[in-house]
């Protein structure tokens, strides 16, 4: 049975600090899930990672990952990316610390 | 100890200037990431879940105060106050900024540590006996020798691509506390006929395809043994597998090829390489052996010792799990637990790698180590300042007395912060100590090593724990699977499955019905849990492990 497809976000490190960014609507990257740009059609994500992956001085690592829909944006579907948006389970670090929002 | 040369100095000075460069290069565009990449990995760069991480090189896991107390300084500076002591004998730093990196090599090179060859394709840094020099059981220190490969290995100009990693430990003793049987190459020294030398164990290692090194070579000449170490890499680089990272290991070379056609192959190759090596080796040698002559230890009463294992419980209690038995009289080894109940295995403040800095300056004759446990120990401290020596560690939450019990859990950073992890490791290992610390079991329970890994990398050794326990990915779910009876000693062996995988939530009621069967089951208390499974196999456990197959069956 062909798996069904997920809406997508486009998410990367940034190439200083190392924290999880993802791309926003205005092509700018966001520390925030919340604030992705979530992207329905697979060759519009596939396109828009080529972009994102041309900005290869803010990031590194780029890719598409899955994502659903929820009241307050793109929320993960699977757990790596959920710590990914949080940060480490031992520790309040990462972008936990700080910032209310994830 | 060693100390660096001036050509040391010089090298690894150059090293980091080249780096920083190299990632101004990157900041600036001038270097794509897939150029940039392999440079940082060559120092020890990684990009993790959250942040990068600075793997740093504690050469056979021996440390001065100066450098454990740069430690912390690094980790204010420049990243969250903490520090992790790894599997390896390593230190990671989880929280650099990339532009951070240069400062914080310089200032680890002004107490002359490197964070070289801790990735990449190469030797890895050499791991030792973490009681090496103190041991009442060794035939000799390995550290010596441990120097010589690290100054071989690194930036060795015939070993920077490699088929994959290699990774080198040596003990000196009979009791193997390195875990020689699970590396590429383990070096045993031996003795035949009055002669030191070295059993050379290779093709032992983790990962995806466990394996159990087999003998190259049972006793080799100290003075063979550089050029035979070039000869065993030197065939594996030009044999060992590149087209597939799976079955490019050593290990999958020498179960492919079979050990007798590797030995031939071997001493084929030592015998162009011997003449090569001119004996200035051996000089090396004898310098780092006169670096690390022993320490001058005192003569005195241990009363002080004595009367606080008389009328200290809590003392009594640590003397007990944490000391072991040094080959001068009045002294001991002692183990600094990383493993607080509930607290992440190996990661140590800054306030904390202070304290184990002093302690080691005023009482252990300047020295530290890191254990492959994720442990630190004070390797030769005098019993009549253990006393005072378990006071400091308990006001800085390092007093806790578990060596070698169920909550002395080695894990793997996990998917809280690995790239390559399946599943978390650090919540498991906390729920495990903090559970048999609640039900004040785990003395009674006794020598039980519990081993975690998040991916079946396996560098929280899973194989090889008595319980270990794998993290992995089970359609979207955190699953983690059980394996019985590893042992990672000189009779090391690889842990059996038990069966179908756990939940997150299952898993730790999992570990203490298991437990809580051994107890049931032993013939004594004197009977550990490893002697037992040996004894019954895996059925009592098994069936304590998955009630509902028994009772199906029955």
């Amino acid at each position: 049975m062909p798996r069904p497809v997920l809406p997508k976000v486009i998410t990367a490190n940034a190439l200083i600090e190392g924290d999880v960014v993802y791309m926003t609507a205005k092509g700018v990257w966001s520390r925030c899930l919340s604030d992705a740009e979530i992207i329905d059609d697979e060759a519009d994500a596939q396109i828009r990672l080529l972009d994102a992956s041309a900005q290869s001085g803010d990031v590194v690592g780029v890719y598409l990952l899955d994502v659903k829909a929820g009241p307050n944006g793109a929320e993960p579907v699977h757990f790596r990316e959920a710590f990914r948006r949080t940060g480490p389970s031992n520790y309040l670090h990462g972008k936990q610390e700080g910032l209310g929002h994830v | 100890m060693y100390k660096y040369s001036d050509f040391d100095t010089t090298f690894v000075a150059e090293r980091n200037k080249q780096f920083r460069g190299q990632i101004e290069r990157r900041v600036s565009g001038a270097l794509t990431e897939d150029e940039f990449k392999p440079l940082r990995l060559m120092n020890g760069l990684y990009l993790q879940l959250h942040a990068y991480m600075l793997r740093v090189a504690v050469p056979y896991g021996t440390l001065r105060s100066a450098q454990m107390r740069r430690f912390a300084d690094v980790a204010d500076t420049w990243d969250k106050g903490y520090g992790h002591f790894t599997t390896r004998q390593n230190i990671q730093f989880n929280w650099p900024k990339l532009n951070d990196v240069p400062d914080i090599l310089e200032s680890l090179a002004e107490v002359q540590i490197h964070a070289i060859q801790t990735s990449g394709n190469t030797i890895r840094n050499v791991t030792a006996d973490h009681f090496a020099g103190a041991a009442a059981d060794e035939l000799a220190d390995p550290r010596p020798v441990a120097e010589l490969i690290r100054q071989w290995s690194t930036d060795h100009p015939e070993f920077q691509f490699m088929p994959r990693k290699f990774k080198i430990a040596i003990t000196g003793s009979a009791n193997d506390r390195a875990v020689t049987k699970a590396h590429d190459i383990g070096l045993r020294v031996v003795e035949q006929n009055g002669e030191l030398g070295f059993e050379v164990i290779v093709g032992g290692g983790l990962g995806r395809t466990p394996m159990i090194g087999k003998v190259l070579v049972d006793f080799l000449p100290r003075e063979d043994l550089l050029p035979y170490l070039e000869a065993v890499v030197s065939v594996w680089n030009e044999i060992g597998r590149r087209d597939n990272k799976y079955k490019a290991r050593i290990k999958i070379t020498v179960h492919e090829h079979g050990i007798d056609a590797i030995r031939a192959l071997v001493d084929a190759r030592f015998a162009e390489v011997k003449p090569e090596f001119s004996g200035v080796d051996m000089a090396y040698l004898s310098q780092f052996e006169d670096a690390f002559a022993e320490p001058v230890y005192a003569t005195r009463s241990v009363d002080a010792y004595d009367i606080a294992y008389k009328n200290d419980p809590v003392f009594r209690s640590w003397a007990d799990t944490n000391l072991s038995a040094h080959r001068a009289e009045g002294y001991s080894i002692a183990t600094i637990s990383l493993k607080a109940h509930g607290k992440t295995p190996g990661d140590a403040t800054s306030a904390q790698m202070r304290v184990m800095a002093s302690l080691a300056e005023r009482f252990g004759h300047d020295e530290l180590r890191v254990s492959h446990e994720q442990n630190i120990i004070l390797p030769h401290v005098h019993k009549s300042n253990l006393p005072q020596i378990h006071a400091e560690l308990s006001q800085v939450g390092l007093g806790t007395a578990n060596i070698g019990l169920i909550s002395d859990i080695i894990a793997c950073p996990g998917m809280d912060y690995c790239a390559l992890a399946t599943a978390r490791s650090i919540p498991i290992a906390q729920e495990i100590a903090e559970r048999f610390d609640a039900l004040k079991i785990e003395h009674d329970i006794g020598h039980l090593q519990i081993k975690i890994s998040g991916c079946i990398n396996a560098c929280g050794h899973h194989h090889v724990g008595h319980i270990g326990i794998l993290g992995l990915d089970r359609a979207g779910v955190e699953n983690y699977q059980i394996t019985l009876g590893g042992d990672a000693t000189l009779d090391a062996a690889i842990g059996q499955r038990a069966g179908p995988g756990f939940s997150a939530a299952e898993i730790v009621p999992a570990i203490e019905r298991l437990v809580l069967t051994y107890l049931d089951v032993r013939l004594s208390p004197e009977e550990t849990f490893l002697s037992t499974f040996r004894r019954l196999g895996l059925a009592p456990f098994k069936a304590t492990l998955y009630p509902e197959v028994k009772a199906h069956a029955a």
